[in-house]
């Protein structure tokens, strides 16, 4: 046997356990989910009967499944933007700062890290009525009148998404700070001696730099909040995604048909269009950002 | 002269406002950051009474509520944290070694089929594990897994993230240490093991800390796979007692306080690995 021939054959040992854990555990899966949503599947039917894509109109009829998926778009229309923007704003803040800049990145971390089912109790003690909640205490002694937050269903949702940009926050500032260190500081200092002022030098010199890891970060933060779930979970009553549904998200959906009603052939399509739409948001997403980035 | 001196005080004092505002800001998000927790923490140590009043420090600080979270019938807290560190673990143990293997093999063998076998694992990241967990569950129910060990952990043995990140890595090690340790005549495996892992211990802990972290945080696949209590781990025990527990806020605080204990623990004594991790590229999901 040639020396490149047991190389690959070694090559080919290490890779044999893992290859067949990803064919067993992902790909197989995938196709079964894929095969079955054309199928009656449901955990206690004998009798799998192939029914096309009557799946598929039956979830684009369900008030609850549009419902759902539409609350998933305002989670990541409005999630989205807001992360971003404030992780670019404090990492700039934390750019111009010396002293403790890497005690407050630890700080900031610190909800990021942390399960996020616990930090879904804690915000849900804290958004309760009064005089329970310490959010609605603050805003009479404010002069604010108290709200609703997770039991009004015009304010639900949107009390999630504060959550979870509490939550993703510091992810976003810490990998900004990163790429703001980045700038050559030459660069930033010839433009001062030129008479450019701050914001200026944000605007002209930082911010174009940051494209590639702003890119990066709308990515992943995009599929973060169209997969949102245990916020959700954790924070609705009886983990319903309520208010009337107004906090219920297309992963929840999913979750309640195939493990609350064990319809799995409804739960596999939904879940296929979930998949459909994270795929050509990332993909829109790439071709977006490219475009404006060759100028 | 005069004028450039006034301008020059002026770049000065426009640096020292902005530098106070910086402070006042960034200070203003750790409050909000930090706030959270803290109340937690000073919820946890009220009793019934207290809850309501909204005090900012308990009157009585009182250490009951963790007596009675881990006494209660209605709750396991012990054996969920037993659960969680159990999977938590030997997940991880599992990645470090599959992860650091292929990342290894991709990285320095070449033999047929490399880059399609690097895409065939790197495109399962997009799969979301929301639609996985439909078919896994019926693949758990089919072969037993329900309420195991085994259950909870199967979907993280080897992580993809974790082989593209010790790819990059294994690129870095210089083919001459493998050369020299193939003339000396040693085994490929122990090559790997004795020679090449001391080399990329840096990565393999961050590997480590981030998927031990992603593991003990994960609701999804665990509240699918453990319907019997003694089988939830932590984040999955806390929200059913959470849900069960009503108006006792003293309690559920308690019990949010014990599920974040050993990840604030693992974070500051890792904290220069994980900030750096995080800096590196994103490490959730």
């Amino acid at each position: 046997m040639t020396l490149s021939k047991k190389r690959a054959l070694t090559a080919y040992g290490f890779l044999a356990l893992p290859l067949l854990y990803f064919v067993a555990v992902r790909f197989a899966p995938m196709l079964y989910l894929t095969v079955m949503s054309a199928t009656n599947w449901g955990l206690f039917n004998k009798k799998i009967k192939f029914v096309g894509i009557d799946n598929f109109a039956k979830i684009f009829a369900d008030p609850v499944f549009l419902k759902s998926f539409g609350n998933t778009a305002i989670y990541t229309l409005v999630g989205t933007p807001a992360v971003i923007v404030l992780g670019l704003v404090f990492a700039l803040e934390l750019d111009k700062i010396r002293k403790y800049q890497a005690g407050f990145r630890l700080i900031y971390a610190l909800p990021y890290i942390t399960p996020v089912v616990a930090v879904s109790w804690v915000w849900r003690w804290m958004f309760q009525q009064p005089p329970f909640g310490v959010i609605d205490a603050l805003l009479v002694s404010l002069g604010i009148p108290a709200q609703g937050f997770l039991n009004d269903p015009r304010e639900a949702l949107f009390c999630v998404v504060a959550v979870n940009v509490w939550v993703e926050l510091g992810y976003c500032v810490i990998i900004f700070l990163a790429g703001i260190q980045t700038v050559p500081p030459q660069l930033v200092e010839a433009a001062r001696i030129d008479g450019a002022s701050e914001r200026k030098i944000t605007r002209r010199i930082i911010l174009p730099l940051l494209r590639p890891i702003t890119l990066f970060l709308v990515v992943m933060e995009a599929i973060q909040f169209l997969r949102i779930f245990t916020q959700v979970y954790n924070m609705s009553y009886q983990a319903q995604g309520g208010p009337l549904d107004s906090t219920k998200s297309a992963a929840l959906f999913i979750y309640e048909k195939a493990f609350t009603n064990f319809d799995m052939g409804t739960a596999a399509a939904a879940s296929l269009v979930l998949f459909a739409v994270i795929m050509v948001v990332t993909l829109l997403q790439l071709k977006f950002f490219d475009k404006k980035m060759d100028y | 002269m005069n004028n450039s001196k006034s301008v020059f005080a002026g770049a000065k004092t426009r640096r020292l406002v902005s530098g106070i505002t910086a402070y006042l800001v960034l200070g203003i998000l750790a409050v909000v950051m930090v706030f959270p927790f803290l109340w937690m923490l000073l919820s946890s140590l009220k009793d019934a009474t207290q809850i309501a009043s909204l005090a900012f420090l308990p009157t009585n600080p009182t250490l009951a509520n963790y007596a009675i979270i881990f006494t209660s019938k209605h709750s396991q807290f012990g054996r969920w944290f037993m659960n969680s560190a159990v999977a938590a673990v030997w997940t991880t143990a599992s990645v470090a070694f599959f992860d650091s293997i292929v990342g290894y093999t991709l990285a320095k063998f070449n033999f047929p089929g490399k880059r399609i076998v690097f895409l065939v694992i790197v495109s399962t990241l997009m799969i979301p594990t929301e639609m996985l967990v439909i078919p896994w569950y019926a693949m758990s129910r089919a072969f037993k897994w329900v309420n195991s060990y085994w259950g909870i952990s199967f979907p993280g043995l080897v992580s993809a993230f974790g082989v593209f990140l010790m790819r990059q890595f294994m690129m870095t090690v210089p083919d001459d240490f493998i050369d020299a340790a193939r003339i000396d005549g040693m085994g490929e495996f122990r090559i790997f093991a004795t020679v090449i892992l001391p080399l990329v211990t840096s990565a393999l802990a961050t590997l480590a800390i981030f998927n031990f972290i992603g593991n003990w945080n994960a609701f999804l696949w665990p509240l699918i796979v453990s319907s019997k209590p003694a089988m939830f781990t932590l984040p999955v025990g806390l929200a059913n007692f959470s849900s069960e527990s009503g108006s006792d806020w003293q309690l559920i605080m308690t019990g949010a306080t014990v599920s974040m204990a050993p990840l604030i623990a693992v974070f500051l004594a890792f904290q220069k690995q994980i900030i750096k991790g995080i800096a590196m590229t994103g490490l959730k999901g």
